[in-house]
């Protein structure tokens, strides 16, 4: 079994898809990942030989900041923009959308699911 | 679309003066100013702005991590006092 940056790889799918399963690889880094270990990105995860495998975990150690390391970055911009008391910041501290989104209707994922709030009218008719 | 790096970040220059001006006799005057477009550079670190949000000028002390940002990114120009909680339904 493939296990990189600890995570379990999916072994029935190609390495190319595989890769997409760690935080922090997508479609373009899963590419260049493959490319740099010489490796064909359609062979199939469990297909892989073991020091193939020790040659793609070394590339991600090495050069990608993956899983916690980049979850931690993450939270901590997000951290900053809140003790800056900047516009951002005032957002995430709210959980409405960050980036300028319309939050008349939509907006749910930020927003988690709909709150019913009572004595609102269902359809607001014009008379 | 990022600014070009080439023409260096923007401050208007009517404040850059007033900033220029502050830091050289190193003044704790509050500097009052409108222009929420205007980045906040390195050496205006440690200067309170009074910003214009459109009605008032919310006080701005500025910190090394403002770096980068504009001023009208701390002045919020929308009071959001929360939904009316008596209203009853009409027929």
């Amino acid at each position: 079994m493939a296990r990189i940056a600890g995570i379990d790889l999916p072994r029935n799918k190609q390495i190319g898809i595989s890769l997409t399963y760690i935080f922090g690889v997508g479609n373009t880094r899963a590419a260049e990942i493959c490319e740099k270990a010489e490796i064909d990105t359609t062979t199939r995860t469990d297909l892989l030989g073991e020091g193939e495998v020790v040659r793609l975990r070394e590339i991600i150690e090495r050069e990608y900041q993956v899983e916690g390391d980049l979850r931690r970055e993450v939270s901590q911009n997000v951290k900053l923009l809140m003790d800056i008391g900047c516009y951002r910041g005032l957002r995430h501290r709210r959980g409405l959308p960050v980036r300028g989104q319309r939050t008349h209707t939509n907006a749910r994922t930020r927003k988690g699911p709909k709150r019913t709030v009572a004595g609102k009218k269902k359809t607001p008719t014009k008379k | 679309m990022a600014r070009s790096l080439k023409k260096g970040p923007f401050v208007d220059p009517s404040l850059q003066k007033k900033i220029s001006a502050t830091v050289a006799s190193g003044s704790k005057q509050v500097i009052k100013t409108w222009s929420r477009r205007s980045m906040i550079t390195p050496e205006s670190v440690g200067i309170t702005f009074h910003v214009h949000n459109g009605k008032l000028f919310m006080p701005v002390y500025v910190t090394e991590n403002m770096v980068g940002h504009r001023l009208g990114e701390f002045a919020p120009t929308r009071k959001f006092t929360g939904h009316s909680s008596d209203k009853k339904v009409k027929r």
